[in-house]
């Protein structure tokens, strides 16, 4: 059974920039996956190409195994896209927006109220159906979006930071419609530049200069680092991070509320946790804990960056 | 014993018949990082606009180093620096012209004073680039060079990490504390709880008014009724809603890969998990955890 979403080999230039070099991903039913990457990785440019919004110079995509150069429109009928900046119309009502996607999307008049109505009690604003779309606010606007998206029951979503900006308590709401609909069998390819978010997808793609630096499941890359981050609890914080830095084996020193988080060269946790132990009180600081820690998706995010930063820098 | 930077008495704001800022008092010390989190139309940009005097309070009173906002608006924006969220940088103007803009609005006319800026936030080199051409993670640096050009003690940050990477979010908070060391006290908006750690105190907005404000670590220790617990339970939303529904839960919801619950002083994960198997969830773990600053943040703003 091939991936909902299937691309091959993509290939995307602007002018002598190359934005997507030569990427592959696979997205299987019910599956979602996380693209995440500095800004400029080319996350927006991927997700547009595997959408058909723009051409690739070179590869392929297959949505719901039908090849998008070939079946344009019957594979772009599987799809629900949700981009970084969507329109809608500020002076229409949120029903009359949702009328507007469900009419441009093809479903006939007798289907589209019962649609509208529908969706509207999925994301919660069945009570703002009659509200302009310029009084919403932007959790309620970013609902409205994925309703849109979601107006022709799309069996796949793409969405591109969809919770960009968006408080605590609209993420937390818009995150439990997303696992629905995950289970209701839709395959979902988004982008996020929360880590909390990406560490609950099913599979997560780093991309850095339009290449997949590394993928998988979330589990998995943080593993990369197991044994090599520990946590410091001391005061001052600010000094018993600068102390910690001077050892050549800690390669990144980072406060984070009452705790230091370190990131160790493989292998030397035990020696550092020794040697912090003895230098932190000797040098005026007060230690609470040394303790290995669990990596998480940004321990790895910040690693990779700085070890392809540097690879970059040495070309 | 200094003055405080910020000192704000029951302030309001009201729109036609809106209250945005309800009776909100609180104090800011010099050289304090102070985070303010709230949901998006929580009253957190209407709190700011009316501490650089440029919306007019309802009622209270506010004083700004010293200044007060009703009256002394003109002194205040003198000497403190704004960064909005959406960074008001002109696209077509280099970096440099934007800055120079910013700095004459403030009557800074030396080049000294620019060649500092951009230097204090790393940009060096890019003066010549157009500010539409540069990747978010500088334009929003640009955008602090051009609120701290005129040397404030005061920066006021709505939400200026927004849409922007890890890694810059990173760079740009190293900046925020090298700022902090060298005397300045900033007031910041955010949605990253994890930015919110970083500050020295933090208050929570709802619905105009503000809930708590102290440091992270007594907010997690004292801002909860109970426990937090990790649960690990399928079908997520389906443990979700019932976890939700149970009388020892106070708030349920979703964190990383899987679920966590705040639970009334008594409760156990016993409790927690026999409901969750009872009602017929398969449970894969309950444990008891800190809570995080989200946790927090998410059991008092919500409706």
């Amino acid at each position: 059974m091939p991936g909902q979403i299937e691309a091959r080999g993509l290939r995307k230039s602007f002018g002598d920039r190359l934005a997507v070099d030569g990427l592959s991903l696979t997205v299987d039913d019910g599956q979602i996956y996380a693209l995440v990457g500095p800004d400029g990785a080319g996350k927006t440019t991927t997700m547009r190409l595997i959408c058909g919004a723009l051409r690739a110079d070179a590869g392929e995509v297959r949505l719901g195994g039908l090849d998008l150069s070939r079946h344009t429109d019957q594979a772009r009928a599987f799809l629900g896209y949700l981009p970084q900046r969507f329109s809608l119309y500020g002076e229409m009502t949120v029903l009359e927006n949702l009328r507007f996607f469900a009419e441009v999307r093809g479903l006939p008049p007798a289907e589209w109220k019962p649609r509208t109505l529908e969706i509207l009690e999925f994301v919660g604003l069945a009570e703002f159906a009659a509200r302009r779309a310029d009084a919403l606010s932007g959790g309620m606007r970013q609902k409205l979006g994925l309703a849109a998206a979601l107006v022709h029951r799309p069996r796949i979503l793409v969405l591109d930071e969809p919770t960009g900006g968006v408080d605590p308590v609209t993420r937390q709401s818009f995150w439990q419609l997303l696992i629905e609909l995950l289970g209701q069998g839709v395959s979902v390819l988004l982008s996020t530049p929360y880590m909390d978010e990406a560490s609950r997808c099913t599979r997560v793609g780093f991309l850095d200069g339009g290449r997949l630096l590394v993928e998988g499941a979330p589990g998995e890359i943080a593993a990369r680092l197991d044994g090599r981050m520990i946590e410091v609890a001391a005061e001052p914080r600010r000094r018993a991070a600068t102390i910690a830095r001077a050892d050549p084996s800690v390669e990144d020193a980072r406060v984070f509320g009452d705790r230091v988080r370190l990131r160790l060269a493989p292998g030397s946790a035990e020696h550092v946790r020794k040697t912090l132990a003895e230098r932190l009180p000797s040098e005026g600081c007060t230690v609470h804990h040394i303790q290995t820690v669990p990596p998480d998706l940004e321990d790895v995010f910040i690693d990779l960056l700085e070890a392809h930063g540097q690879a970059e820098a040495r070309l | 014993m200094t003055d405080p930077a910020v000192e704000v008495r029951s302030l309001t704001k009201r729109f036609d018949g809106f209250t945005a800022v309800d009776e909100v008092s609180f104090e800011v010390r010099p050289g304090e990082i102070v985070g303010y989190l709230g949901p998006n139309g929580s009253g957190k940009t209407t709190t700011i606009r009316m501490l650089l005097g440029i919306l007019r309070p309802t009622s209270g009173r506010a004083l700004v180093l010293g200044f007060d906002v009703s009256k002394e608006a003109e002194a205040i924006r003198a000497r403190v620096g704004y960064m909005s969220q959406k960074f008001a940088l002109y696209d077509e103007l280099t970096a440099w012209e934007n800055l120079a803009f910013y700095a004459g609005v403030y009557g800074v006319r030396e080049e000294k004073a620019l060649r500092e800026a951009i230097s204090q936030v790393g940009l060096g080199g890019i003066e010549k680039t157009r500010a539409g051409d540069l990747p978010i993670g500088w334009r929003q640096r640009l955008a602090l060079a051009t609120a701290i050009v005129h040397r404030p003690t005061l920066l006021f940050l709505d939400e200026p990490t927004s849409g922007v990477d890890p890694m810059a979010r990173r760079a740009f908070w190293d900046l925020i504390y090298e700022l902090s060391e060298s005397g300045v006290t900033a007031f910041v908006t955010t949605h990253y709880m994890d930015e919110a750690e970083y500050c020295s105190r933090v208050g929570i907005m709802h619905r105009g008014r503000l809930l708590a404000i102290d440091t992270p670590g007594a907010l997690k220790r004292s801002a909860l009724p109970g426990a937090a617990w990790d649960v690990r339970a399928e079908p997520i939303v389906a443990s979700l809603r019932a976890l939700q529904a149970l009388p020892h839960v106070v708030r349920a919801g979703l964190a990383g890969d899987h679920l966590r619950a705040i639970t009334r002083p008594g409760a156990t994960g016993e409790h927690l998990s026999s409901a969750l198997l009872a009602r017929g969830f398969r449970v894969t773990g309950v444990t008891e955890v800190t809570p995080a600053l989200e946790d927090v943040f998410l059991y008092l703003a919500v409706d």
